[in-house]
């Protein structure tokens, strides 16, 4: 009886527990929304631009009605009497629904047909007639902003030009004074390419309006069902109370399914009018062209260094391309997101950063690719500054990154950016990964094999990225304040369940989830069911994306499981005879200090809620927690790769990657190390082949699997995990950071410096990522850097 | 599949040519009446209600939609329903029956070899595909062998681990 509890095999905080969402999944029986069929359901499709930019003279959609089968053919001048031609963006800006004055980028939406069945959707947005008058397209910052450039939004009051923003952070005089100090002043200038998220599933939804109850329910794909609500009430003037989102299983999202998209307001739309449900299901290209993109950023930059190798000071410029509408879903009261995150990890005296967004004809959405709001440029660029400046010094990689890092005993530490970073141990996590990759062996090799005229190379990167937003003071969702929930209902037998604010999309929830709880109850976690994603059920939050599920929802369910905790404490010294004060709590059990034998375990505690409570005690034993993080979470990592770069051919091959994630405590181990693994991959994706450009006129290349490549299990190296540094995040219930991105942030960095270190010596700065065979052999063939994205690109 | 259209007082319904196609799928042999231009995946995941194979790209690019034809692995986005006329499909709702589990199914779960799922049914088809030619294969040959199915969420390092971890089983068992 007084045998206390082994909180791994109750599959508690720090239990490699299989996944109970896998018994759905691997028997093909998850439940994705275009799995869901509803009783008398119609299919839409959507009609999309040709043209990046172009007049609408007229559409002709009668051809379309006449075709048997079609119930509904919308256009923007239909959306437009309903007020829906437009909607209002997460970044304060607008976005049309459906086009009605102009097209705006390629693939936009311009009409959309309801019908019984989706191939005769399909014939029938065929059977629409669309005269255009073609504009010229813009494609990049430059031409954004060159004189008599065409205006794209003249849609527009006060908006003479292409600019969406200027903005300034950090502190200007003191940069300028480091910079007079310096020794010497290190300079890069790149392009962080767009880049799209790319989940296997498109996006969807399958809106349900019911006319004889006034409800709307929609099934939809997507990361924020609490978010897709409010937005619906705000943006439809529906009211809340009879709006039901739910998010069904995901296939994967990355990103990629936290805005609001025209689709999904055309199905609702259209339920309303043909009150029946319709289903809208995107087909591949159309998830490519025009949901929600990433990075397309033009960084430059330069560092005041001291000859010694001391970081004095970083100024940078950022120029970023949002595409027609500015549509970025991210939630700072940052213009570009959190890119002065950079630098955070390197002691700096002083940075200053200014950033000019502007728009193109191409697609708008700028979402936080698993990352945390433009984070991902920010590291890149930081770690690619890091080592053309140690290059510049003549200085050894891992020893100039040591000299400037933030040290252990410097925490709490202000970034000049004014950020608070809480926790770390950055040389610690370097040295444990120079260790693993074998680092003066390697550069012993790398110097036999250059006389021999093989390149090898080894890139390190470094990132630490604030994680978990809110808090609510910097963030926030359209005046909603950033911060999360968990509901915790605890039956009679004391089995449970767990509802949050979060939305799992393959990050595990319904199994990590239950280990918080099993850890702070005792109650095992196999006892305690998860459930996400209806927001008839769930309480309120903001979902699941930029690393926050863990450092905000997952504290939340710390926290509710301590409220139910407290009660149940009352509970057991009524049970017990004695006063609350003289009863102590061990894992899954309450027992009398004086008398340690005398004790009753958390289910007898719940059964008493319900059959024997105290007087005057409400019975039950439930609670809700609701979560705002007084800061960011700021986990830490050292990738470092090694690689062959054959001259011949500009085809470089990954030898070796090792990882090194400070990342807190780990709910599941086997989880955060499966994360891992996958954002190293999208880190390779991103350097190695991922690549959607856009020509002249504004045709997307890359709006398909056979342009747009991702690696498969052929290409995709293999990975060594380390995770023998811990350093628990102080303001969180459990210490855990965020981990779900970390790889993908800091991971590009390294394989781009490890082919640049191949290249030292040839006087190639930069690349720009994909680092294509085509351009790592211009570039060694050449001995020139190869920078900015067609057809930005000036060829001599 | 029955399609119920609006009566206008023409005759253009009558145009939607349909054809009957006889086929097997997880060992059980049925008739459908399809448009030509049907494609297998939709048979399947609509006609047929099997929604465990999923469609990525319709493109023949993910894999997600692979199943089995006369047991060899074919993306069914790509293959027209009336093509399947006399042959064998088996999909990831046939791997195992009500109570049981494949081993590799048991494989990517205990080798962590899935996080959304969803390419997941895909992944499993082409792999046993794989492992009743070769039941005893390296990493490299798992690897070549997804090599036409794709995952966002793993990184495929433990998709591997899986695949390995069945083979081992399926050998040990003598299946």
């Amino acid at each position: 009886m007084t045998q206390a509890l082994d909180e791994i095999k109750i599959g508690g905080l720090g239990a490699s527990r299989k996944r109970v969402e896998d018994d759905r999944f691997i028997r093909g029986k998850g439940n994705y929304t275009d799995d869901i069929t509803l009783p008398g359901m119609l299919h839409m499709e959507i009609l999309r631009s040709p043209l990046a930019h172009a007049r609408i003279k007229s559409i002709d959609t009668s051809k379309a009605w006449e075709i048997p089968g079609v119930h509904l053919v919308l256009t923007g001048e239909m959306m437009a009497t309903r007020n829906l031609a437009w909607m209002p963006t997460l970044s304060y800006d607008t976005q049309a629904v459906l086009a009605t004055d102009k097209v705006r980028f390629q693939g936009q939406e311009v009409a959309c047909v309801i019908a019984d069945d989706p191939y005769i959707a399909k014939d029938a947005c065929e059977a629409i007639d669309v005269e255009y008058e073609p504009l010229p397209a813009i494609v990049n910052p430059v031409q954004a902003v060159a004189d008599g450039a065409p205006v794209i939004r003249d849609d527009k009051e006060n908006q003479p030009d292409n600019v969406i923003y200027n903005w300034e952070v950090g502190d200007k005089t003191g940069t300028d004074a480091a910079f007079e100090q310096a020794d010497m002043v290190s300079k890069l200038e790149l392009h962080y390419p767009r880049s799209h998220p790319s989940p296997i599933e498109c996006c969807g939804s399958i809106a349900d309006f019911n006319r004889a109850t006034s409800k709307l329910t929609v099934y939809m794909t997507t990361q924020a069902p609490h978010i897709i609500r409010a937005a619906v009430a705000l943006v439809a003037e529906l009211p809340e109370h009879m709006i039901r989102i739910i998010s069904p299983d995901i296939g994967g999202g990355f990103g990629n399914k936290v805005p609001v998209y025209p689709g999904y307001v055309c199905s609702i739309l259209a339920s309303i009018l043909l009150e029946r449900p319709v289903k809208w299901i995107e087909d591949k290209s159309g998830n490519l062209i025009s949901t929600g993109f990433a990075r397309d950023v033009y960084l430059k930059g330069e560092m005041a260094l001291r000859k010694d190798g001391k970081i004095l000071g970083v100024r940078m410029h950022t120029d970023a391309d949002h595409g027609a509408f500015f549509s970025d879903a991210q939630p700072s009261k940052f213009k570009i997101g959190l890119m002065h995150s950079a630098f955070a990890a390197y002691d700096l005296p002083a940075a200053h950063l200014t950033a000019r967004g502007t728009y193109s004809n191409k697609a708008p959405g700028g979402v936080a690719y698993r990352c945390s709001f433009r984070v991902t440029e920010a590291m890149f660029f930081q770690e690619r500054m890091m080592q053309a400046a140690a290059t510049d010094l003549g200085m050894d990689q891992a020893a100039f990154r040591r000299m400037n890092f933030v040290r252990d005993e410097d925490f709490p530490h202000r970034t000049p950016f004014g950020f608070l970073t809480d926790s770390g141990q950055y040389a610690k996590c370097l040295d444990v990964g120079l260790r693993a990759i074998g680092y003066e062996d390697f550069r012993a090799k790398q110097a036999v094999a250059r006389k021999n005229g093989k390149l090898l190379g080894l890139g390190i990167s470094t990132m630490t990225e604030p994680l978990g937003a809110g808090n609510s003071r910097e963030f926030d969702i359209l005046g909603i304040k950033m911060f999360d929930s968990a509901e915790l209902k605890v039956h009679m037998t004391g089995k449970a369940i767990l509802r949050t604010g979060a939305k799992t999309q393959g990050q595990g929830h319904e199994t990590t989830w239950a280990q918080i709880v099993s850890h702070e109850l005792g109650i095992p976690a196999e006892d305690v069911v998860v459930e996400e994603g209806d927001t008839d059920t769930a309480p309120f939050g903001m979902g699941t994306y930029a690393s926050r599920s863990t450092p905000v929802a997952g504290a939340a369910v710390a926290m509710v499981a301590r409220k139910i905790r407290a009660k149940a404490r009352k509970l057991a010294a009524h049970l017990l005879e004695v006063s609350e004060e003289d009863v102590e709590w061990e894992l899954g059990r309450f027992y009398v200090r004086s008398a340690p034998e005398r004790g009753v375990t958390i289910q007898e505690a719940s059964m008493a809620a319900y059959s024997n409570m105290p007087d005057g005690m409400e019975p039950g034993l439930e609670n809700t927690a609701y979560y705002d993080p007084p800061n960011l979470t700021w986990p830490f990592a050292v990738y470092i790769v090694t690689v062959e770069v054959d001259p011949e051919t500009g085809v470089w091959d990954v030898l070796n990657m090792v990882a090194v994630d400070d990342c807190g405590v780990r709910i599941n181990p086997m989880i955060v190390e499966g994360q891992i693994m996958g954002g190293l991959t999208e880190a390779y994706a991103m350097a190695n082949m991922q690549f959607i450009t856009f020509d002249a006129e504004g045709n997307c290349v890359g709006s398909n699997y056979m342009d747009y490549l991702l690696p498969s299990a052929w290409e995709t190296p293999g990975f060594e995990l380390h995770s023998e540094v811990v350093t628990p995040c102080p303001h969180h219930p459990i210490g855990a950071k965020g981990i779900g991105e970390c790889a993908a942030v800091g991971g590009p960095a390294a394989f781009v410096n490890a082919v640049l270190d191949a290249l030292d010596g040839t006087g190639v700065r930069n690349i720009d990522m994909p680092l294509l065979p085509d351009r790592v052999w211009e570039a060694i063939t050449h001995r020139r850097d190869i920078s900015g994205a067609p057809p930005v690109r000036a060829d001599d | 599949m029955t399609i119920v259209y609006e009566d206008r007082g023409d005759e253009t319904t009558a145009d939607v040519p349909v054809r009957r196609i006889k086929f097997t799928i997880n060992g059980q042999k049925m008739i459908a009446e399809v448009e030509p231009r049907l494609l297998l995946s939709h048979l399947i995941r609509r006609g047929l209600q099997l929604t465990g194979t999923h469609m990525g790209c319709d493109t023949t690019n993910c894999g997600a939609c692979t199943v089995l034809v006369d047991g060899r692995p074919v993306k069914s986005c790509t293959m027209l329903a009336v093509q399947a006329d006399g042959h064998e499909i088996s999909t990831v709702e046939g791997l195992a029956g009500p109570s049981e589990l494949h081993p590799l199914q048991e494989g990517f779960k205990q080798e962590h070899g899935l996080q959304c799922g969803f390419c997941t049914p895909g992944m499993m088809m082409a792999a046993k595909a794989l492992l009743a030619e070769n039941p005893d294969p390296t990493e490299d040959e798992v690897r070549w062998a997804l090599s036409g199915n794709l995952c966002r969420c793993t990184g495929y390092q433990n998709i591997v681990k899986s695949v390995l971890w069945a083979a081992e089983k399926l050998r040990g068992s003598g299946a």
